[in-house]
């Protein structure tokens, strides 16, 4: 593993920042770290990068504990939120910094800068002070600066929230080519989901000074290990109790739970249907038109259902009393998440669900 | 080496439009400058209120002394008496604002960013030789630093003297402008994010070269603003400098002293001279910093 870290704590005075924080990544890997705001994601970056202090665990890059490494020390490449840029120094000195520290001779530095901004497409603009470019020059600049010293980590804090929302998704693929291309290790911080399942190989759900689950964006989409996990990726609505649903009845896990919209499958009269007993009466809330489908609100035994309904079917309409079938959904047992799947529909031999 | 483009430089057709970026930003600026409206208003009362505080009197003073004419005025600017003046009250003035710069860089240091008991009444300290009456600061002052003073006692031994001295003009007025640097750096460095110091550290630099190369660019406008203005309270100064210069023609006589003796003699055209001439040398030097202050926030205005 190239990043560890082990059980840390971290306290703001009474606050606890950080709770028995423990996880790991592997070389290479482009990591994000993803949670709503003030989960702890920038605390615990700032404790990797050294520029904040753990009360207690041990962090490790690359085997060797970094507790008490300097924080220039740590072989660490940092992109602050705001770029930090140096505003009194220009495009080439706020590059070269990092360099001219570790006392490079000048035509060393000279020929790491140009490459550096040939690789974020910034040639001719060596002489520009950081007033005088666009946010996402600003960043690219902050991308190199921290780049320039060859780090083995690259860390970066919300590196596009700065940034406009049309340049943003330009610019995210830009910097996930870049950095596959460069296969530096690094990590993100983001509080957009979208953000994260599109640039990272892995995510890291934070919440409440936590950590929640680490897996794939796949992954987490698809088995989420804890309710907030399920809540917070992907689109779901919660159930105050699951148990009440046709072939869930003899469930033992909890009582609440949340569905996605693809677990839910709406049939109007016409239809032949194979699981007489496990389809539920359900009434049309409300209908969105989405483009490529509609966004329909089923309330299904006082519990609310949002789904997907195809343009090609037959119209409904809000008010429309239609029939639906749950076949799966997360069920919660304290702070855990299952996927169950709707029990009649195995019972009946109804086979693989993805053909429904 | 294939490189990637990035975003703004893939779509070629924004390219060439750096140049009107540029207008672009022009414009922004100019209409950033109308935040407030009705220049016309404001200036006028700008260009009122300078009239009646600066340019008003100041024409009076040119007015008094041209009664002198020509050559009587040369004698009395360039008296080898008043010579001497001018040079005791801009050396003096020169090293108490140099040394409030240093001082005033590491007390708004201390003061922004350490917490410790008595802070705040440190803090309130700082104002006290603006509110003390300069006369009350100069006698305090000289009965520390003569040679029955705690000061001036414990040096006498070693053969140094403060009191009426230029050590002790210094002194005075060192104490009567040291708010000046506290103040305007003070500031600066509180609105300074830590991010820039925390972004040099991480690309390695050591504390001692992120101050020197990226907390010190921040300051030096607020340290040169500070010199200029303690400089120039200096150069004014007569209430607490008086008491502890022991005022010794060539020695240690200051110009304003000069000038108050002038006007006690009723020799007004003589005193408005001497004024005159140091208020265009400090209109120069004031000018001066003026210039080298806005080369050096150049860069961040653009
Ligand atoms: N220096 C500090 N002193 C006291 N409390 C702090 C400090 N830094 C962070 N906290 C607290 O720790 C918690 C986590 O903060 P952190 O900045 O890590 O959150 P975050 O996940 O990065 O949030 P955001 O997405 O809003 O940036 C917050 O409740 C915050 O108030
Ligand atoms: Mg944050």
């Amino acid at each position: 593993m190239y990043v560890e870290l082990e059980n840390i704590n971290k306290y703001f005075k009474e606050f606890q920042a950080a709770r028995d924080i423990s996880f790991n990544i592997r070389q290479g890997i482009l990591a994000a770290l993803l949670g709503p705001s003030g989960s702890g994601k920038t605390t615990i970056l700032r404790m990797i990068a050294g520029l904040e202090h753990p009360d207690s665990g041990d962090i490790f890059i690359d085997g060797t504990r970094v507790n008490e490494v300097e924080a220039g020390r740590r072989g660490i490449g940092f992109v602050f939120q705001n770029y930090a840029l140096f505003r009194y120094m220009n495009v080439f000195d706020n590059i070269a910094f990092g360099l001219s520290v570790k006392k490079e001779r000048p035509a060393a530095i000279k020929s790491r800068v140009s490459e550096l901004l040939e690789l974020i497409g910034m040639e001719g603009m060596e002489k520009r002070y950081p007033a005088q470019l666009s946010g996402g020059q600003k960043q690219r600049e902050a991308f190199a600066r921290a780049l320039a010293p060859n780090p083995k980590l690259l860390l970066l804090d919300e590196p596009f929230a700065a940034i406009d929302a049309k340049v943003r998704r330009e610019l995210r693929i830009w910097l996930r080519d870049m950095i596959r291309r460069l296969g530096i290790t690094s990590i993100f911080v983001t509080h957009d989901q979208d953000e994260a399942i599109e640039v990272a190989d892995e995510i890291i759900v934070a919440n409440n000074g936590r950590i929640e689950q680490k897996g794939s964006p796949e992954d987490l989409y698809k088995s989420p290990a804890t309710p907030f996990v399920a809540s917070f990726i992907g689109e779901s609505a919660l159930l105050e109790n699951y148990r009440v649903l046709k072939g869930f009845e003899s469930e033992t896990r909890g009582f609440s739970g949340a569905v996605r919209p693809e677990f839910v499958k709406i049939f109007t009269g016409e239809e032949t249907i194979q699981y007489e007993n496990s389809v539920e009466d359900a009434a049309v809330e409300r209908i969105a038109f989405r483009g490529a489908f509609l966004e329909v609100v089923l309330n299904i035994k006082g519990m609310t259902f949002p789904t997907r309904y195809s343009l090609e079917k037959t119209p409904i309409a809000a008010g429309d009393r239609v029939r639906a079938l749950v076949y799966r959904l997360y069920a919660f047992d304290g702070d855990r998440a299952f996927l169950l799947h709707n029990r009649n529909l195995d019972n009946s031999g109804a086979g693989n669900i993805y053909n429904i | 080496m294939k490189r990637l483009l990035p975003p703004d430089a893939a779509s070629g057709a924004r390219r060439p439009s750096r140049h009107f970026e540029d207008t672009g930003e022009t414009m922004r600026r100019k209409a950033g400058s109308r935040i407030i409206p009705g220049f016309g208003v404001s200036l006028g009362i700008t260009m009122t209120f300078i009239s009646m505080i600066v340019l008003i009197p100041m024409s009076f003073l040119a007015l008094q002394t041209s009664s002198l004419g020509w050559s009587g005025f040369w004698s009395a600017a360039l008296d080898p008496r008043v010579l001497a003046g001018y040079e005791v009250s801009f050396l003096c003035s020169l090293t108490a604002a140099l040394i409030n710069c240093l001082f005033g860089v590491i007390l708004a240091w201390v003061l922004t960013r350490y917490k410790f008991p008595g802070r705040r009444i440190m803090d309130g300290l700082i104002e006290l030789p603006f509110a003390l009456p300069t006369a009350v600061a100069g006698i305090a002052l000289t009965a520390i630093c003569s040679d029955k003073g705690w000061i001036g006692g414990a040096l006498a031994p070693l053969d140094i003297k403060l009191a009426y001295t230029r050590a002790g003009i210094v002194i005075a007025l060192t104490f009567i402008t040291l708010p000046f640097t506290v103040r305007t750096i003070q500031p600066v460095l509180e609105r300074l994010d830590r991010v820039y110091e925390e972004a040099g550290l991480m690309l390695g630099a050591s504390r001692e070269r992120v101050f020197r190369k990226i907390i010190f660019p921040e300051i030096t406008p607020a340290i040169l603003t500070g010199f200029g203005l303690a400089f120039a309270r200096g150069l004014g100064e007569y209430g607490s400098v008086v008491f502890i210069a022991g005022n010794m023609p060539f020695k240690t006589e200051i110009a304003p002293l000069l000038i108050m003796s002038k006007l006690e003699q009723f020799n007004y055209g003589e005193a408005t001279a001497v004024a005159l001439v140091m208020l265009l040398v400090s209109s120069v030097v004031m000018f001066f910093i003026n210039c080298v202050q806005s080369r050096a926030s150049s860069f961040i205005k653009e």
